[in-house]
């Protein structure tokens, strides 16, 4: 088992004011590393429309890398504006999974549409800065991976990697719909998708992850380090349905492959938990594994999937 | 080629006279032909409405018609195709389904419908296999085969694929974008047609974005449901046009048929200066004509279509003169 040591949650977004579109939430933190501070990309929200719905945006929290704890800049606009009128990204850019392109940075992303008999359909788009990261550009009005065959609807969570001279993308699909208390809820599942240039994906069409606490579990957050001479995955899931509060909710799970195709699950070993009081004690979700200054740190979501910020732990020992 | 000449059979089907399934009583629309050898199968979509919000849901129905396109044999009385599931593409319709014979199966190519929230619909593009002679269709997954990309933003459907030596190639439409044109009427939709090719019909190239059919209404120019037949060492393609907004009363400006021809399958050059297939005042084509499908039978090349109101009161066929 690993032994992470929770250092305490790093960002809150409640104490940043001054920003109408970041009122509460910081989802999915991704992280890119600067000379002096680690750059850590999230999505938030402003207050809820009228009819209780959310539109979600992405941004970035610069951290002091001495003292992570130190905030030193938050992004003072969203990176990446909406989509226009009827585009898959009209209503939603979340999550974000960033990663340095030559000059550029590109940024991969999920995209929001509602619908009228389930609340929304997500598919995957492509941005790009010039500005070291600071702003971004979609790369065309559609998504650069969508609906297909096997794959119906909700691609989401992207992560980006690349291996070699290949692109990888881990991402998660939309198994089913299923009607939860009158309500729809999705069923998603571990996916991955690889590309020459990162624009034109081939899908493996595959579930990397099997399911563990049921059939219709929910897994999300996909996020691939190489390590040791061995790829680890770190993902959360959770049960279908009554997953808002501690019991089903989410949990974070590993996993670990040498082909980057083939996927053993062991959930046992990924070593951090949810804890007895604070800020993550019902529920942890939405990994991240990076590495600074020769440590490995995961940031992560705690309560409400995110909605009071994230927190760091830090690796004591090697990914191996 | 403007001197194709049409001779028109009327209107040869009309659902109103009818009994359909699914509980459909009105439309039939983008009607599309499979040829058998002492009958002519037409697929069509209609329409029943939905009991939870008073909308439509369209339907593929067929009727068997003997092969002067004027005695019908029988309408079809079951669901030839269910819709799709709740949250996918094809969830609440499909319109229309362009078939054809591959080896010993047949292909449907569904654009399927689903509603949105501050747009009213996006379409892609589904396959269905029929083992049965074309009397019901499975797809073969829950999701679309042509759907969104990077530079097709929105609304690909229309799909209409035809085998050219050993390629598939597919015509379809893809939308440009979506605009309000007017404070008091909802959000329009403008769409283009494009192209796409596959080695098995399942997995599709496209030609990102690149429209084949210049405008002639100019960049608001809708263009809809591409057909394509080869005649005379040409490749022909007829569509249907109309602006992009107001084009249901506005006089001039609802679908009209268009058309143009190509050698390479690559560049087409469009024709339609001269209507093609104008409407007969006072008949049920008066106003508009949407929707072509042509087809050869028995040596004779045929143009199904749709009149006045989108096919509400059924579909007509006209025949070529050469």
């Amino acid at each position: 088992m690993f032994r992470w040591q929770k250092l305490g949650k790093v960002f809150s977004p409640q104490e940043v004011g001054g920003r109408t579109w970041l009122k509460e939430y910081a989802q999915a933190p991704a992280a890119l590393v600067f000379d002096d501070f680690v750059r850590i990309y999230f999505s938030c929200r402003p207050s809820a429309e009228e009819n209780g719905q959310y539109v979600s945006y992405s941004a970035y929290v610069e951290l002091d890398r001495a003292d992570l704890f130190k905030v030193r800049h938050v992004s003072e606009r969203p990176i990446l504006r909406l989509g226009e009128l009827g585009e898959f990204d009209e209503f939603g850019t979340y999550p974000v999974s960033v990663i340095r392109n030559g000059n550029e940075v590109r940024a991969y992303y999920a995209g929001w549409t509602r619908c009228e008999s389930v609340p929304f359909n997500v598919a995957i788009g492509v941005a790009v800065s010039r500005d070291e990261g600071e702003t971004f550009t979609r790369v065309g009005n559609g998504p650069v991976l969508s609906y297909s065959l096997g794959e119906p609807f909700v691609l989401s969570g992207p992560k980006i990697r690349r291996f070699k001279d290949t692109w990888y993308l881990w991402y998660i699909a939309g198994r089913r719909w299923k009607m939860v208390d009158g309500r729809a809820e999705p069923v998603y599942k571990i996916r991955m998708a690889t590309s020459e240039d990162g624009i034109h994906w081939n899908k493996a069409n595959k579930d990397l992850i099997e399911s563990r606490v049921e059939e219709d579990e929910a897994q999300a957050s996909p996020d691939v380090f190489y390590a040791n001479e061995k790829y680890h995955m770190f993902f959360c899931y959770r049960y279908s349905c009554n997953y808002r509060g501690k019991e089903n909710g989410y949990r974070i799970g590993y996993a670990t492959s040498t082909n980057l195709l083939d996927w053993v699950r062991d959930d046992a070993k990924a070593g951090i938990d949810v804890s007895d009081e604070g800020w993550d004690s019902e529920m942890i979700s939405y990994p991240h594994v990076f590495e600074l200054d020769g440590r490995i740190y995961l940031a992560y979501l705690g309560n409400h999937v995110g909605r009071y910020g994230f927190g760091l732990a830090v690796l004591d020992g090697k990914l191996d | 080629m403007s001197a194709m000449r049409w001779k028109k059979l009327g209107r040869i089907f009309d659902p109103t006279q009818h009994t359909l399934p699914n509980g459909c009583t009105r439309f039939a629309q983008s009607p599309q032909a499979l040829v058998f050898d002492d009958f002519v199968r037409i697929y069509f979509s209609t329409r029943s409405v939905d009991n939870s919000n008073g909308k439509y849901l369209s339907h593929i129905a067929f009727v068997d018609m003997r092969k002067n396109l004027h005695d019908v044999i029988w309408v079809s009385d079951q669901t030839v195709i269910p819709l799709g599931g709740l949250g996918c593409f094809d969830e609440h319709g499909i319109f229309p389904m362009n078939v054809l014979r591959y080896k010993d199966v047949v292909y449907g190519y569904t654009c399927g419908w689903n509603r949105r929230a501050s747009v009213s619909v996006d379409t892609a593009v589904g396959l269905a296999v029929s083992h049965d002679n074309g009397l019901t269709f499975h797809r073969i997954g829950d999701g679309p085969v042509l759907a969104a990309s990077l530079h097709e933003p929105c609304l690909v459907g229309d799909g209409f694929v035809r085998v050219i030596g050993r390629v598939f190639h597919m015509w379809y439409i893809f939308g440009t974008g979506w605009r309000t044109f007017s404070a008091d009427s909802p959000p329009d939709r403008t769409y283009k047609i494009g192209h796409a090719t596959s080695r098995d019909g399942i997995n599709w190239d496209k030609e990102e974005a690149r429209q084949i059919i210049p405008d002639r209404l100019g960049p608001d120019e809708c263009q809809a449901l591409p057909t394509v037949i080869g005649l005379l060492g040409r490749y022909h393609m007829f569509f249907c046009y109309r602006e992009s907004f107001d084009f249901r009363n506005g006089k001039g400006r609802g679908y009209r048929i268009g058309h143009a021809w190509s050698e390479d399958l690559l560049d087409w050059t469009r024709d339609d200066e001269h209507p093609l297939l104008e409407g007969t005042p006072g008949e049920w084509d008066s106003d508009m004509q949407c929707y072509p499908h042509a087809f050869e039978c028995d040596g004779k090349i045929y143009l199904l279509y749709n009149g006045n109101e989108f096919g509400q009161c059924g579909f007509g066929a006209a025949v070529l003169e050469r």
